[in-house]
């Protein structure tokens, strides 16, 4: 059992906390995905995990033992760092088995071991060169495999794909997420990129400030952010946050923009929106719901018209960002390649407010989670 | 392309390097060069003309004698006195003469008139005719001859076997080798545990002792001299050993050698990828194993730039060796033995040469087999990498 768990633990340097009361209950054989922006904490609780850094407050426990004060090396852990970290001096053979040389395993059983986690790499052709005679990618496999060798419960990866080129990556993502269902180990993952925690995780851990934001399935992490942090960091380009008041029209609300009504059509929590009536509130809406012509499974009335003037078209082959000003405000689209919009050019756009998202422009939370503020968001 | 369109591709800085590069590397090795070729020469050779004259024949004035009345022989109307004036010894006759303020009167191998209807003619190689329309009346001892005689050049192993054998420097140079080997490799050793302490363990006070450490490099050694002697005459009195011993001036070298060893150590232990050392943490190394199976292998570089720093000046060390060991022959380091050596043999410089090419051989020795580290240690520290 490598069950992990994370009660209100703290990192501090001095004066400096960079982690503030975190609480993370992670499953035996889950594939957990730490993300969030360059020193939020995330790496840092990762290196308290692992056993590098001390625990300044809270308990750590992995199985059922708490390990604040258990050096790293009797913590059944294996760490795959970010620049590799290889033994420059050591053969890749010896890189993978020197874990197993410091425990004293009997040499058959490093043989053994080595050449099977050098053939699930294929990386069986290398095992006499030095790591310098090596590549990038390659470089990642051995120490993927310095790792595996050792068999451990807990595979922590400190933002392992970020220095491999883009191509390389995308292979890399794919084998980690195959190797993590062949291993039946925990796994922790820190990294900056949205989509490989997208892609990987069963479950994403948000941070900001030393805060856990939110903890979901990637996919819930995009349906119903808790607040205006993590919708403006899963998904990309970014949610457009616009200002609006909420008015009561008829039976239902409406967003008023910049003059202009957007329903708030009935999927969307009518007694949460009701509370706000009259208020302000920020209205997010992704990139990928404007739309040219009205798509089918969208009721009617969930449709608000706008029209921008386009700033920017970025085409990407498959679909095109337009950089777009909507009543001053600047806002970005995600639509078809078959839109032929110009610089310069008024465009009208449909947007589908059934995906709608509302935040209170104070707490920054979403008005339709029921998610506790997180501490350290300007309140 | 004219060597002037070339010269000025190439530029005038790069120029200017290349050739101060040049100059340097001359001044250099022009002295020890001369002090390798004289300690090969004879040392007849050696005192009459330079080392750098060493390969062609040196040319010297000599006296000789023909032979007497008893090989006088008449041949027809004359009489004939010939025979070989170099007697067997080596070299070749360029000149000759018969008054000592001329002594290269005559070419080899031309007939000299000498009046009276004398002659005499030398070859070469000594062979001589001497003539006389009448009989010679000279006395039985024969008429002396000046010669210019070249010698060609000798080069002799003789040197060295009477300096290692005979003055005492093979043993000092054993002395230095027993005082230099220990007094780098403990100092090294200290310095590469005590540098890995002060760059990768936290412990309370290690910036205030790294920087003891390397308040330390200023202190002089002159300074500390004789005070420490003193410590060792009390604690030698003490145990009732002698103060004087290999073991002593192996600590006492330890000592000065250690601040600059660990500053200079851990300035690129320090610089060592941390994360190299985090994985082997993980991958549950302490810090004694981290330390050899880690540290140890990557820091070669700067403990084999330390080690020649430390061994040439431990080597080339006279003042602590003095203070420290003594002046017994047994005792005696090879910069004393030198030194000793100046003063009694001075005059000889076959000896003196062939014994300072003994002293700086190790040396040589030690930097052309360390001296790809010793660059790049030297770096340690300002370059990433090392």
């Amino acid at each position: 059992m490598a069950s992990i768990s994370l009660r209100k633990l703290n990192k501090t340097y001095g004066a400096l906390t960079v982690v503030h009361d975190i609480d993370l209950e992670i499953a035996d054989k889950e594939f957990i995905i730490l993300v969030g922006p360059s020193g939020c904490g995330k790496s840092t609780t990762l290196r308290m995990i692992a056993g590098l850094e001390e625990v300044s407050g809270g308990d750590l426990v992995i199985g059922d033992e708490v390990v604040n004060d258990v050096p790293s090396k009797d913590r059944d852990i294996a760490m795959v760092f970010q620049n590799y970290a290889l033994y420059p001096h050591m053969t890749v053979y010896k890189n993978m088995a020197f874990g197993l040389m410091l425990r004293k395993a009997p040499r058959d059983e490093i043989d053994r071991k080595v050449m099977e986690a050098a053939k699930i790499l294929d990386i069986e052709h290398l095992l006499n060169r030095k790591p310098k005679a090596l590549s990038g990618g390659q470089r990642q496999r051995v120490a993927l495999g310095r790792a595996m060798v050792r068999n451990p419960e807990v595979f922590l990866l400190d933002e392992p794909l970020s220095n491999l080129d883009a191509k390389l990556r995308g292979t890399m993502r794919a084998e980690i997420a195959k190797l993590h269902k062949r291993l039946g180990a925990t796994f922790i993952y820190v990294t900056h990129d949205q989509v490989e925690a997208m892609t990987m995780a069963d479950r994403i851990v948000v941070m900001k400030d030393g805060h856990i934001q939110q903890v979901d399935t990637p996919q819930n992490l995009y349906d119903r952010p808790v607040n205006m942090f993590v919708a403006g960091f899963i998904g990309a380009p970014q949610m457009n946050m616009l200002p609006v008041t909420i008015l009561r029209d008829g039976q239902g609300f409406v967003a008023r923009f910049e003059g202009q009504n957007l329903p708030m059509p009935g999927n969307l929590d009518q007694s949460r929106i009701a509370a706000y009536e009259g208020r302000e509130a920020v209205l997010g809406i992704r990139p990928e719901n404007f739309h040219e012509v009205a798509p089918d499974d969208i009721p009617a009335e969930a449709l608000a018209q706008m029209s921008a003037v386009v700033e920017l078209t970025e085409p990407m082959g498959s679909e095109v960002h337009l950089g777009l000003t909507w009543a001053g405000r600047p806002i970005t689209a995600k639509v078809s390649p078959r839109c032929k919009a110009a610089e310069g050019e008024t465009l009208n756009l449909l947007v589908d407010m059934s995906a709608a998202h509302l935040f209170d422009p104070k707490s920054e939370l979403s008005l339709f989670s029921d998610a506790p503020q997180p501490r350290g968001i300007a309140a | 392309m004219s060597i002037g369109k070339r010269l000025a591709r190439i530029g005038l800085p790069r120029l200017i390097i290349n050739l101060t590069v040049f100059v340097v590397v001359a001044l250099w090795v022009m002295p020890t060069l001369g002090i390798f070729v004289s300690s090969f020469r004879d040392k007849d050779q050696l005192t009459v003309s330079g080392w750098w004259t060493a390969f062609s024949s040196s040319e010297r004035n000599e006296a000789g004698r023909l032979g007497g009345l008893d090989l006088m022989k008449q041949e027809g109307p004359i009489y004939v006195i010939s025979g070989n004036v170099l007697e067997g010894r080596g070299g070749a006759v360029n000149a000759f003469g018969t008054k000592a303020v001329a002594p290269r009167a005559y070419k080899a191998g031309t007939e000299a008139d000498l009046g009276d209807g004398i002659k005499l003619s030398i070859n070469s190689d000594g062979a001589y005719r001497y003539t006389s329309t009448a009989p010679f009346t000279d006395d039985n001892t024969g008429r002396r001859v000046y010669l210019a005689v070249a010698t060609p050049p000798v080069f002799t192993m003789v040197n060295y076997k009477n300096v290692l054998t005979g003055e005492g420097i093979g043993q000092s140079f054993v002395n230095s080798l027993t005082v230099a080997i220990p007094a780098t490799v403990i100092p090294i050793l200290v310095a590469a545990f005590a540098a890995y302490a002060l760059s990768w363990m936290s412990f309370k006070g290690r910036t205030l002792l790294l920087a003891a450490v390397v308040g330390l490099i200023v202190v002089p050694l002159q300074m500390s001299l004789i005070p420490l002697l003193r410590l060792y005459n009390d604690v030698g009195t003490f145990l009732g050993v002698p103060s004087k011993t290999y073991a002593g001036i192996w600590l006492a070298h330890t000592a000065f050698g250690l601040p600059l060893a660990i500053y200079l150590l851990r300035n690129y232990i320090v610089g060592l990828p941390k994360e190299i050392i985090e994985s082997a943490r993980v991958d549950g190394a302490g810090d004694f194993e981290i330390f050899t199976k880690i540290v140890l292998p990557l820091s070669f570089p700067a403990l084999a730039s330390f080690a020649i720093f430390q061994f040439l000046w431990v080597w080339n060390d006279l003042l602590v060796a003095m203070v420290f060991l003594g002046t017994e022959k047994d005792k005696l380091v090879l910069t004393g033995a030198l030194n000793a050596l100046l003063g009694s043999r001075g005059g000889n410089w076959e000896i003196l040469s062939a014994s300072a090419f003994v002293s700086i051989l190790v040396p040589l020795l030690v930097f052309f087999s360390l001296q790809r580290y010793l660059v790049r240690g030297l770096l340690a520290g300002s370059v990433k990498g090392g």
